[in-house]
């Protein structure tokens, strides 16, 4: 592992996390972490509470910046971005990889369809030529953003939305609004995609309709997905390789099946043996 | 649970010994405000210093008026108090009577017509007359106090009709309000523009009415300006007439040190405004909130500092005088033009007038105005505008789309800035003479109050915002000393009764649903 220093990636290798560390004065949120993800395959980042599950997902996003260790990430040309360098906006905007919330962060004034065209920020202030072009009403920018628009409500068809594309986000329904979340990060035609708890506070019904969602995700578009979840029907269903993290350590690695049967992992979640 | 079973659980209670009793409570209301009247309006109210001809300082009571107050404030707090014990109806009645009379004799003697003296002043001076206070506005303002009364009695007694204030009905009444908004600013908008523009024509316009309206629409502009920055992008800029003094004093400078006249220097004002926003926002737009509005804040009070005291250059306290008045795109508003040269009146063939500038002011600022409205019309449909939605809304969200927060602020600063640069840099060929007097914090707070009122984001609610803040301050001059008071009346008002500004409401920048219109209607041609 340590022999790849070089900024060379694997074939299907999408992300390649390395030594990680992350600590916030004497607290080690993530220690010496290292795993990689795969484009067209789901990976499941598991733990209980406070493994640093979150954590991790901010360094990737750039919402922090690693203390320790490398995140390398196949960009949308095939050209390697090191992610604990960059400004965390420029995450998303050059290296395309997107994020959901644990908390839903959606822009709650704005309509639905509004918030998937906010999503798409960066490619239309190109288009428009950053506004000036587009204050004089050029048709480049009006063709870029009918494509936008395009984009945004084959989106909302697909998560079934279409319906309340001119109400304001804030007033759906809590499920509603996790979907819509999705939809607006995979409006920025990610490369990598990161879900924290996507089915956070979803009934069976609804769980089982994003499992198949983030599936079609994953074969349709052929990117990576990088998820948190607690809920176990659904990681255990969907992912192709689960990270198991514990008090800021990776304690298994595998396909479900391995990690399900992992000592270590049954110990963290159920507790030791107390006659040890 | 509705109000309706609870106002019936009220009932009930009031029976058993440990419920209290809604006379005895709104007695006990009643007392705590009278004494707290008087306590407040004893010195206040009951003496009047004078100073009487070639005499000593002295003083005047008014103990009658203080004891009417007492009265009637705590008369107020009995029945509203009633009112919160579902007992409306004396509040309904008294409020309503009380309001009648007050308001109505009041409003009659503010007006002086002649009934005033003959019905409501007894013609006996010993003899005390029949309004409670001697001056007719105090009895206006009364009046309103009885109305508000009023109003909470009629509303308490509709909702126990309606059901109960759930979150839904709520909802619905904002949502209601917010088409209203809408629907009236569609309809307002174009009345106001049509009125704008004929004002100034011969049987309405006096020279005095058009001046006036040259100052409404010059915070018009400034309010649309400060809107793209506190309303759009959400950034809580208090120091926002620092942009203003800088356009006006590089317009000063310009005219008087190069001779440039206002149009060449128009676009300079806006520019070094621009870049002045662009300075100040580049090492504190990483703040938010009230950080953000602490530093706009100081900075507007540093620009005006720096005014009073770089005597060398902006002449300190005394500021710059003579600076060129507008000119008709080059050709002066002048009685004798110098030699050779074409003036105004001559161009066209007029009789000679200083009204003619005045009216090609009023016309200068409409345009400048609607400009700015324009631009921001458009640019809230850009990707840039609902950028600066998407940060008012949530900064880190947008983030993680990889919108660079740092320029989409800088933008909205700069641009805002700029339309103040222009706007001042009009003020200061207006004026002919420019102080830092001028560019005070007053001036920031009075802008972002005609945003906050208008509603923020709604451009018809900040123009009427506008004319309300500068307009009613102009026409309620003759009130003298009630002013600022009936002033501050009005904006208690507004903000109880539509605390989200006066025509707040928001369309999205792009709709699904017209679209499909447009997409459905060809359909049946294609068949040909």
């Amino acid at each position: 592992m340590t022999a790849a220093a070089t900024t060379h990636l694997a074939d299907n290798t999408l992300l390649e996390v390395e030594r990680l560390t992350m600590r916030f004065g004497g607290l080690v949120a993530i220690n010496d972490v290292s795993f990689s993800a795969r484009s067209r395959q789901i990976t499941g980042v598991i733990g209980p509470n406070g493994a640093g599950k979150t954590t991790l997902f901010n360094c990737i996003t750039g919402f922090y910046k690693p203390t320790v260790g490398r995140l390398l990430l196949r960009g949308p040309g095939g050209q390697p971005f090191m992610l604990e360098r960059m400004d965390g906006f420029r995450i998303g905007q050059k290296a395309k990889v997107a994020r959901t919330f644990q908390n839903i962060r959606l822009f709650p004034g704005m309509s639905v369809l509004e918030n998937l065209m906010v999503a798409q920020h960066n490619k239309l202030m190109h288009a428009s030529g950053w506004t000036v072009l587009g204050l004089l009403g050029l048709p480049v920018y009006r063709h870029a953003e009918e494509a936008a628009r395009d984009l945004a409500v084959s989106w909302l068809e697909r998560i079934k939305l279409i319906h309340v594309a001119d109400e304001p986000a804030g007033s759906l329904p809590y499920g509603d609004q996790r979907r819509l979340e999705i939809a607006r990060a995979m409006c920025t035609e990610p490369v990598l995609l990161c879900l924290d708890e996507p089915a956070a506070g979803l009934n069976p019904k609804e769980s089982a309709e994003l499992s198949a969602l983030l599936l079609s995700i994953r074969d349709e578009f052929g990117i990576g997905l990088l998820l948190i979840e607690h809920d176990m029907s659904v990681v255990m269903g969907i992912s192709d390789h689960i990270v198991v993290l514990d008090y800021g350590s990776k304690i298994s690695d595998g396909s479900p099946l391995e990690v399900r049967n992992d000592p270590a992992v049954i110990r963290a979640y159920l507790g030791e043996d107390e006659k040890e | 649970m509705t109000d309706v079973t609870q106002g019936r659980n009220h009932r009930a209670a009031d029976t058993g010994p440990a419920a209290p009793n809604p006379y005895v409570e709104s007695l006990k209301e009643a007392l705590f405000t009278a004494v707290l009247v008087f306590l407040l309006g004893f010195l206040m109210v009951g003496y009047q210093t004078e100073v009487l001809q070639g005499k000593q300082m002295s003083y005047v009571t008014r103990y009658a008026d203080v004891a009417w107050a007492v009265a009637l404030m705590s008369a107020g707090r009995f029945l509203l108090t009633l009112t919160r014990f579902d007992r409306t109806l004396p509040a309904l009645i008294l409020g309503g009577l009380a309001c009648l009379y007050l308001f109505g004799a009041g409003v009659i003697g503010v007006l002086e017509l002649p009934i005033y003296e003959s019905l409501f002043v007894t013609p006996d001076p010993l003899q005390p007359d029949t309004l409670p206070f001697e001056q007719p506005m105090v009895n206006v303002i009364f009046g309103l106090g009885a109305l508000f009364v009023f109003a909470a009695s009629a509303r308490t007694r509709r909702r126990k009709t309606v059901g109960g204030q759930t979150i839904e009905v709520r909802e619905a009444a904002e949502a209601r309000q917010a088409s209203f908004a809408r629907n009236f600013s569609g309809i307002l908008g174009p009345i106001l523009i049509v009125l704008a523009l004929v004002i100034p024509m011969k049987p309405w316009g006096d020279r005095q009415l058009v001046d006036s309206l040259v100052l409404v629409m010059t915070y018009v502009m400034l309010g649309w300006g400060l809107n793209i920055v506190v309303g759009l992008a959400g950034l809580l800029d208090l120091g926002y007439v620092a942009f203003y003094a800088v356009g006006a004093y590089t317009y000063g400078k310009l005219s008087t040190t190069l001779g440039l006249n206002f149009w060449e220097s128009l676009p300079l004002a806006g520019a070094m405004a621009a870049t002045f926003g662009i300075a100040l926002g580049f090492p504190v737009l990483r703040l938010r909130g009230d950080y953000l509005a602490i530093v706009t804040l100081g900075f507007g009070e540093i620009i005006r500092l720096i005014l009073i005291n770089w005597q060398a250059f902006t002449g300190g306290p005394n500021g710059i005088g003579n600076i060129a008045k507008i000119d008709f795109f080059g050709i002066p508003f002048e009685r004798n033009p110098a030699e050779g040269t074409m003036a105004f009146h001559t161009l066209f063939g007029l009789e000679f007038s200083t009204t003619q500038r005045v009216v090609f002011l009023y016309y200068v600022i409409i345009g400048l105005a609607l400009i700015t409205n324009f631009v921001t019309i458009r640019l809230r449909k850009m990707p840039i505008g609902r950028a600066w939605e998407a940060l008012r809304e949530d900064e880190t969200a947008c983030r993680a789309l990889g919108i660079n927060p740092t320029n989409t602020k800088l933008t909205a600063f700069a641009i805002g800035a700029m339309f103040a640069g222009f706007a001042g840099s009009f003020f200061a060929t207006r004026q002919g003479f420019i102080s830092p007097e001028s560019f005070t914090f007053i001036e920031s707070a009075v802008i972002l109050a005609i945003v906050v009122l208008g509603g923020m984001g709604s451009q018809v609610g900040v123009a009427v915002a506008a004319l309300l803040l500068i307009g009613l301050p102009e026409v309620l001059r003759e009130l003298s000393l009630y002013r600022m008071l009936v002033f501050g009346g009005v904006m208690v008002l507004i903000m109880l009764l539509r605390p989200k500004g006066l025509l707040s409401y928001r369309v999205p920048t792009i709709l699904y649903k017209d679209r499909k219109k447009k997409v459905m209607a060809p359909t049946p041609g294609a068949a040909q």
